[in-house]
């Protein structure tokens, strides 16, 4: 008996498994592989939706290319962000508490449309960010005029919402065995070799946890485009979300929708099993009291 | 040791100390230039708020020069027939169910995995992980069309039913690696007194788990009033807008010019999770710190 009570615990869990996760998983694809407008039945189209977005969608190629570089761009820029001020917060310094605090605080309103309201405000032409430009003796950036500059300010949206990364470097970094930095010292390292040779490799499994999770992350990106940029100027912050949006809930074209986002997803996919099986070589578990 | 040589070990050792605190000196000023630099857009929008509309692309400085409280009062009232007060009702009416029912649900499932064995467990786990990992935007379109075939479609149970049934993986993670760093001597001696599976977990655990399932419940309060895309699908008629969406609405209907009305909502909008941020920021780092987190 006591064998299934386990079991019986997890019920909701297993109905929400297989009611909002499962079924809508394999729907989808499903879906995919039909023509669906919401007024009759799917209909099944085979690879129809597919060949097209291949083919002659070129709204969907410039979508996807603006995707990965937003993704290969905020990623990396993020995280780079996150371990050097957790680098410099790890340092025994007063007041470090109070830094943590205010570094966190716009992780906690991060998704929030009061913030992308504020970055509409702070990049407009006569925005904060471009007084700050003129004052410093720059020239005023057109931040939402110009297809190059508006897919940067959801980057920098992003970024600016490192908290989280930084928490999670920051506890990795006060795990480190203080030892091993004074071996290192003893030997004659500089702070440089120290950090690249003991420090980074003690912190792969944390880079990789927040790699794979910030990526995930990153493709979904939605809110920034929608309220901000409204995926423009021509289509240059036209996220793969925002496409799936439009053709899912404003032309309720369901099929064509769900064959974007399995595209999307598969994209997500392999990245991760990439980044997983290449962690084998690059992130170093200690196999000690880190766990 | 003569003289020569002491000499210069304490010229050495003033020498270290000095880089030390030049090194000190130049880290601070990083860190106060970064958190200037990050905070002051946030201090900016609040001294906005209350400047005229003629002042806030005019004056970069936080104080205004004019204070007024239009702002507040003329976005309050939007121009809906409903007020903000309606929308924040709204949100909470999201929140309360959706947090209280993440919660029981999460602590019941986590409980079953960090206590018992049971057949296909590591399957089970596993797909909390993979769920952890699945991308939302691939379920989405099926979970729309479930909810409008059950009738859902503006109402907020598609907002927290899935949640109600430890939907959101994070969570359970969270708890469950909580639940195994706790011994489980205590629930056993329950166990033996004679109390059931059950009682045990009402009466031992779920106090020990208290401080978890504090950071679990702020999380997914600010989460949820963050929420934008949920209720932007599901939810359609204006008198049941969240404040995120109403928000979105009085950027699309404010008239041109009106800006302070728009910031002195965003203000409102984002207050509650500072607050509750503020009141009880060790549960949300100890949370990331515990569970790893997006955001």
């Amino acid at each position: 008996m006591r064998r299934f009570l386990g079991l019986a615990y997890l019920t909701p869990y297993i109905i929400g498994l297989a009611v909002f996760t499962a079924v809508p998983f394999l729907g989808s694809l499903y879906l995919s592989f039909t023509d669906y407008n919401l007024m009759s039945a799917p209909r099944w189209s085979g690879l129809d939706n597919y060949l097209h977005l291949f083919t002659s969608d070129r709204t969907f190629r410039k979508s996807l290319t603006v995707t990965l570089i937003y993704v290969f761009t905020t990623v990396p820029l993020k995280l780079a962000f996150a371990l050097f001020i957790a680098y410099i917060l790890n340092y025994r310094l007063r007041g470090i508490n109070f830094f943590r605090t205010a570094f966190y605080v716009p992780s906690i309103l991060g998704g929030s449309i009061a913030i992308a309201v504020l970055w509409r405000y702070i990049f407009a032409t006569e925005g904060l960010v471009n007084m700050a430009i003129v004052a410093l003796g720059g020239e005023p950036v057109n931040w939402f005029g110009d297809p190059t500059n508006a897919l940067f300010t959801i980057t920098l949206l992003r970024c600016w919402q490192f908290g989280s990364a930084m928490v999670i470097f920051l506890a990795a970094l006060q795990s480190i065995d203080k030892s091993l930095y004074e071996a290192a010292a003893i030997d004659g390292s500089s702070r440089f070799y120290t950090f690249i040779f003991i420090t980074i490799p003690l912190l792969t499994p944390v880079i990789f946890f927040n790699l794979i999770m910030q990526m995930v992350q990153a493709f979904q990106e939605f809110n920034g485009p929608y309220i901000i940029t409204q995926g423009g100027p021509l289509k240059s912050s036209y996220l793969l979300p925002l496409y799936i949006y439009d053709e899912a809930f404003k032309r309720f074209d369901m099929g064509y929708a769900s064959a974007i986002a399995w595209v999307l997803f598969v994209i997500i996919m392999v990245l991760t099993l990439v980044a997983f099986w290449s962690s084998k070589k690059w992130v170093f578990y200690a196999g000690d009291k880190r766990s | 040791m003569t003289d020569a040589t002491l000499t210069l070990a304490r010229v050495q050792a003033k020498r270290r100390r000095q880089k030390a605190r030049l090194g000190a000196a130049m880290r601070y000023l990083v860190l106060i230039s970064v958190g200037l630099v990050m905070l002051y857009p946030l201090i900016w929008l609040i001294g906005a708020s209350f400047k005229t509309n003629s002042e806030i692309f005019a004056n970069p400085g936080f104080w205004p020069q004019n204070a007024t409280l239009d702002g507040y009062i003329e976005g309050w009232k939007t121009s809906t027939p409903f007020s903000f007060g309606t929308f924040f009702l709204n949100s909470f009416k999201i929140i309360l169910p959706k947090v209280i029912g993440t919660a029981i649900s999460c602590t019941v499932v986590a409980y079953g995995f960090a206590r018992f064995d049971f057949p296909l467990k590591k399957l089970f786990f596993g797909s909390v992980i993979a769920i952890l990992l699945l991308p939302n935007v691939v379920t989405r379109i099926p979970q729309y069309l479930l909810f409008r075939d059950l009738g859902w479609l503006d109402s907020y149970l598609p907002l927290w039913v899935p949640s109600a049934l430890a939907g959101d993986a994070f969570f359970v993670f969270m708890l469950v690696q909580f639940l195994r760093a706790i011994p489980a001597d205590m629930e056993e001696a329950a166990r033996v007194d004679g109390a059931n599976s059950w009682q045990t977990l009402l009466f031992i655990v779920v106090p020990m788990l208290a401080p978890a399932l504090i950071s679990v419940a702020l999380f997914q309060f600010m989460w949820t009033m963050n929420d934008f895309l949920g209720p932007l699908i599901y939810v359609s008629s204006v008198d049941k807008y969240p404040v995120s969406l109403a928000l979105k609405l009085s950027i699309d209907t404010t008239e041109a010019f009106a800006w302070n009305r728009i910031l002195a909502m965003s203000v409102l909008t984002i207050l509650p999770a500072l607050i509750v941020f503020f009141a009880a920021q060790k549960y949300f780092i100890e949370g990331i710190s515990a569970g790893g987190i997006k955001g």
